[in-house]
């Protein structure tokens, strides 16, 4: 139920993006008891209201970051209920991992308005600004429709569509030998049922590891920026990320590791691999990191061939690309310090197509970066199932729909009859539900019917 | 003036009619009950069968509030059967066949011993109604009742048409007359009508059959029955016979198709689609070449018996070839023909949950005029509408039950909110909590609402009272209790389930899907001379509720979070039209069913949780 107003909701309620600081916010009744599950410091259950507190937000052993946290009991906060806010740090990564982690504790995403909407119930606000809120709720949910087959990017929609209608199926099959048990219809066996389960289970899964925050930010879209030494490739990767993680200097070699880090464009993350140059080198050190380049560059599915218009020639720029078009790797022509290009390279470089001009160091035409990027990713490619789920809430749906599928085989295993299987089969059915829009007895009732001869 | 002033009058004397009737009358309110024919009272107009599953469920339902649709088929069954048993309680699922004429006989006598209610016998034309208030019934000779609230059961009679092959007449039932001018009335006064359509068999002379071609279906070896009351169950039982058609039986049917008013277009009528026609199931089905005949007979010394499985309308020259064919039916011959029915009803979605019109005050719809199938469907509906049109006559809080609580509030709720296309009938799929609402403890369920309504007397509340003391008890003891491995362990072993390495409390082993209370008693004498001074009832409770301890609180839990939403009362007269964020279609649905809680509206079709929560932000809690 979206609408239940006793459980406990929470979101990012700083701008989306990256920013120094990101404030997550939760409330509800268990509010500070999911906060705590996660938080290392204080004991947050038995401090006061309006009180604030240092410590980490932990997934198992692991810290996920170091945070503030700020402590509103109900009935004094923003919505009347319990409130804690954690700061983090402004990453998108970090965030999402923390809201996440949130989810896994009993948390609820939040849906458009619902703050101001609990606020409003708890008698925070008068019947215009409620009206205001409605509208909110309402043009969230027309986009939200709007939107819903582009956010299922890849077949998704398919695929969910295929999956409710082979668990309306099992569950029919159910169903059949529990309202029909006086009918002349063949029953199906457990051995099938749970292959059936089973199967269906498989594509849930599959679905579930698509997911961006899963999967794909974990391993991304492995992405190389290759190019000479000081064309620029880690000003531009700090560009991207927006923060300060490779080393930058202005002597030519100085990156020898393999900096990953991962930004997200439209949805979809890219793994960036900052590589020491392109060039042939007499130095040892170098030597390798370039062969390691090379090696790399191979496991990258989308290379972005950087080349400093300040310096190169036509022939060399050339050379490089006929060496990366044998790679076979989709790969994007972008010419660096477009500010202080040679006016003779951009004459010559005419002949060559499809080149995105920008300038790192000043951010100039990024975005233009960005769409070729997005225009040449097609993420069938990068996707085991075929498939990205790319939206929370649907990945939410997902995991409990996982979760209610290993009940119904774990009944299978203990032998408990179809009436308490069926139990757990309507709870994956109304999760996936909660993804396809309603799901009613009549669907699995108008299932039966139109597959077996039912009635005296 | 013959007829005085009445609280209630209840149109239509079917189970729907009777359970109103009855309700209305025990609670204190003077009622009048008119039927076309004072020999049809309880008139099982299809199979001679009460219950089945979830309509088993709803008849222990209707007993635990007070209803006497229980006690009548308890006192005139000829055959008792636990459908289901090989599942869960949830599904288990009492049945019984009963003998159509006692059936009649045993509700007429029933309703005869209340107070306050008394019979007459006429048809009624028109309701009387002034200022959008019903105030009382016009009947076929001119003679006008004067009435607080009306009860209408009109069953299959509202311009009811018999279809038998291409002949067509007027009739409610066979040789009765059908009832004209109420559904034009009613639509005059701006109620919505349809039509229906059911069928029914062939009625078969029983000494024409050759029973010894056909599997016997014998009752239960301990047999069983519906009510909470001492009514006895059977010490002897009559059995039915399993038959199927044929190739044959099916090119016959076919033969006479174009003469059939199902597929040439004059039945108009939405038929159940659980409930086909024999020539509806060769049709759909065409791969299947046999169905399932269930030989039923009508009573303990009647020769007749019903051929369920064979309903028809195909012409009466066909139907007969083609019973002929089935194995054992050879030499049958016909008393009458089967034959279908069309009918009046009304969308439900004109009803609140009270059963009350939205249209009209005080007056109330129960049974097939609300587009439902089956006694059991009707029986309860009529004990609803009974029940709340004496709480509308003397002022008392309505009566609703909700779909957590009972089979009845999940039926009325979907007819009320969902409305329906086909003829409603019950299923357990239909109940998100079924695991709740099991047949064996309706009582523990209903009977002390029922005794709030007055239906219920004190003595049967304490006995309720004291079983669901003596179940908490014994749950608590046998977490006590603990059983010693030297004692058990062969008992253990030689049931092939794990042995115990040390002493453990019995509701453990309780756990256990292959150990129940009988093989409890048998493992352990101490455990055995516990149990043994409780009634077998109170043992089955104790057992359900350790063994499916997590399923049950886990629906539980379900159920409670859905109540909170039960819980947000809608004001009457709320103005949906001025909140312009709702959805068009939203604001269509909920202006028409007005929605008396947030849980309601949340079950209407095409009503979405974003316009849930724009109409929660405008009542501000």
């Amino acid at each position: 139920m979206h609408y239940a107003i006793d459980d406990t909701i929470v979101a990012l309620s700083t701008p989306e993006g990256t920013g120094a600081i990101a404030v997550i916010r939760l409330s509800g009744k268990e509010a500070i008891a999911i906060s705590n599950r996660v938080f290392k410091g204080k004991d947050l259950t038995r401090q006061p209201s309006h009180t604030l507190h240092y410590g980490s937000i932990r997934d198992g052993e692991k810290v996920l970051d170091e945070v503030v946290v700020s402590l509103f009991v109900a009935p004094h906060s923003f919505t009347g209920e319990d409130v804690v806010e954690i700061s983090c740090h402004g990453s998108p990564f970090i965030v999402r991992q923390i809201i996440q982690l949130l989810l896994k504790h009993g948390a609820r995403l939040a849906t458009a308005g619902e703050f101001t909407k609990r606020a409003f119930m708890h008698g925070r606000f008068d019947l215009a600004q409620a009206e205001a809120v409605a509208d909110l709720i309402a043009s969230d949910s027309e986009i939200s429709h709007k939107t819903a087959l582009n956010q299922m990017r890849g077949g998704f929609s398919q695929e969910i569509k295929d999956l409710r209608a082979q668990l309306v199926h099992f569950a029919s099959m159910i169903e059949l030998e529990l309202d029909f048990v006086e009918e002349d219809v063949e029953f199906a066996s457990r051995d099938d049922l749970r292959r059936l389960v089973e199967d269906i289970l498989r594509v849930v899964n599959a679905l579930i590891n698509s997911f961006a925050l899963g999967n794909v930010i974990k391993n991304g879209v492995p992405t190389v920026i290759a190019g000479k030494p000081n064309a620029g490739k880690s000003t531009l990767l700090n560009a991207l990320l927006n923060e300060e993680k490779a080393i930058v200097s202005d002597i030519p070699g100085t990156t020898r590791d393999f900096i990953e880090d991962e930004i997200l464009l439209g949805g979809i993350s890219f793994r960036f691999i900052d590589t020491a140059g392109l060039r042939e080198t007499t130095d040892k050190v170098e030597a390798i990191g370039v062969e390691r380049t090379y090696a790399k560059m191979k496991q990258a599915s989308l290379i972005i061939f950087l080349f400093d218009l300040t310096e190169e020639t036509i022939t060399s720029i050339q050379k490089d690309i006929n060496v990366l078009e044998n790679l076979g790797i989709p790969f994007i022509r972008v010419g660096n310090k477009i500010d202080q290009a040679q006016p003779d390279l951009l004459k010559a470089l005419e002949s060559i197509p499809d080149i995105v001009y920008i300038s790192a160091e000043k951010r100039e035409n990024l975005e233009g970066l960005k769409d070729k990027i997005m225009a040449l990713v097609d993420l069938n490619k990068f996707s085991t199932s075929g498939t990205i789920v790319t939206n929370v809430r649907h990945y939410d749906s997902l995991v409990k729909t996982k979760e209610a599928l290993e009940d119904v085989l774990k009944g299978l295993d203990s032998g408990i009859t179809q009436d308490f299987l069926a139990q757990d089969i309507r709870h994956a059915l109304h999760y996936l539900g909660e993804i396809t829009g309603e799901i009613t007895t009549e669907d699995l009732l108008g299932n039966i019917f139109s597959k077996f001869c039912i009635g005296k | 003036m013959i007829y005085p002033q009445y609280d209630i009058v209840v149109v239509g004397a079917g189970h729907a009619g009777n359970e109103a009737a009855a309700a209305a009358a025990t609670m204190g309110s003077s009622t009048l009950l008119i039927t076309m024919d004072m020999n049809k009272i309880g008139q099982m107009s299809c199979n001679p069968a009460m219950g089945g599953v979830a309509k088993g469920q709803i008849v222990r339902e209707i007993d635990a509030l007070g209803g006497l649709s229980g006690i009548v088929s308890d006192k005139s069954m000829i055959q008792f059967r636990m459908l289901n048993k090989s599942k869960g309680p949830a599904m288990w699922s009492p049945r019984t066949q009963n003998d159509r004429m006692r059936f009649s006989e045993e509700w007429r006598l029933a309703l005869e011993k209340i107070p306050n209610l008394d019979f007459m016998q006429d048809m009624v034309t028109e309701v009387l109604v002034e200022k959008e208030k019903v105030v009382g019934v016009k009947t076929s000779i001119g003679i006008e009742i004067k009435a607080k609230a009306v009860v209408l059961t009109n069953g299959t009679f509202l311009n009811g048409i018999i279809h038998i092959g291409e002949k067509k007449m007027g009739g409610g039932r066979s040789g009765e007359r059908s009832s004209k001018g109420l559904t034009e009335q009613l639509v005059g006064l701006g109620f919505q009508s349809g039509r229906m359509k059911t069928g029914t068999p062939p009625r078969i002379d029983g000494r024409s059959l050759d029973y010894s071609k056909m599997e016997e279906q014998p009752g239960d070896e301990i047999p069983g029955k519906f009510s909470f009351t001492d009514t006895k169950p059977l010490a002897y039982q009559r059995s039915c016979h399993i038959t199927y058609t044929n190739n044959t039986v099916h090119e016959i049917l076919e033969s006479g198709f174009d003469r059939s008013p199902m597929f040439n277009g004059r039945i108009q009528g939405r038929g159940p689609r659980y409930c086909p026609s024999i020539e509806d199931k060769i049709n759909r089905f065409a791969e299947r070449d046999r169905h399932q005949i269930f030989v039923e007979p009508e009573g303990w010394n009647t020769i007749e018996v019903y051929v369920n499985g064979f309903s028809t309308s195909l012409p009466e020259d066909v139907q007969y070839k083609a019973i002929r064919h089935i194995p054992g039916f050879e030499k049958a011959k016909l008393f009458r023909p089967g034959y279908a029915i069309e009918y009046d009803y009304f969308p439900p979605t004109q009803l609140q949950l009270t059963l009350e019109t939205k249209l009209i005050n005080n007056l109330f719809f129960a049974g097939q005029i609300n587009g439902t199938t089956g006694y059991e469907e009707a029986a309860c509906q009529g004990l609803i509408a009974g029940i709340n049109a004496h709480c509308k006559v003397y002022s008392k809080e309505p009566f609703i039950l909700k779909r957590s609580a009972a089979y009845i509030g999940v039926l009325i709720d979907d007819l009320v909110n969902k409305g329906t296309e086909e003829p409603y009938r019950m299923f357990t799929s239909r109940a998100e909590f079924r695991l709740l609402l099991r047949q064996d403890n309706a009582d523990l369920r209903l009977t002390e609402m029922g005794h709030q309504l007055g239906m219920i007397s004190d003595h049967r509340l304490e006995k309720v009272f004291d079983k669901k003391n003596a179940i908490d008890k014994i749950i608590g003891d046998l977490k006590q209790i603990k059983v010693d491995p030297e004692e058990v362990n062969t008992g253990l072993g030689e049931m092939s389930t794990a042995t115990i390495k040390e002493k453990i409390a019995i509701h453990k082993l309780l756990k256990r899907p292959e150990i129940d209370v009988t093989t409890l008693r048998r493992l352990d004498k101490k455990v055995d001379e516990y149990l043994r001074q409780f009634d077998d009832e109170i043992l089955e409770q104790v057992e359900i509720n350790i063994k499916y301890e997590t399923y049950l609180a886990k629906e539980k839990l379900q159920a409670d979070k859905i109540e909170g939403m039960e819980n947000y009362k809608i004001p009457a007269h709320f103005d949906y039209a001025q909140i312009k964020a709702l959805s068009a279609e939203a604001r269509e649905k909920l202006k028409k069913i007005k929605p008396q809680t947030i849980g309601q509206a949340s079950r209407i079709s095409g009503v979405s949780p974003a316009d849930i929560s724009i109409i929660m932000i405008y009542l501000g809690k």
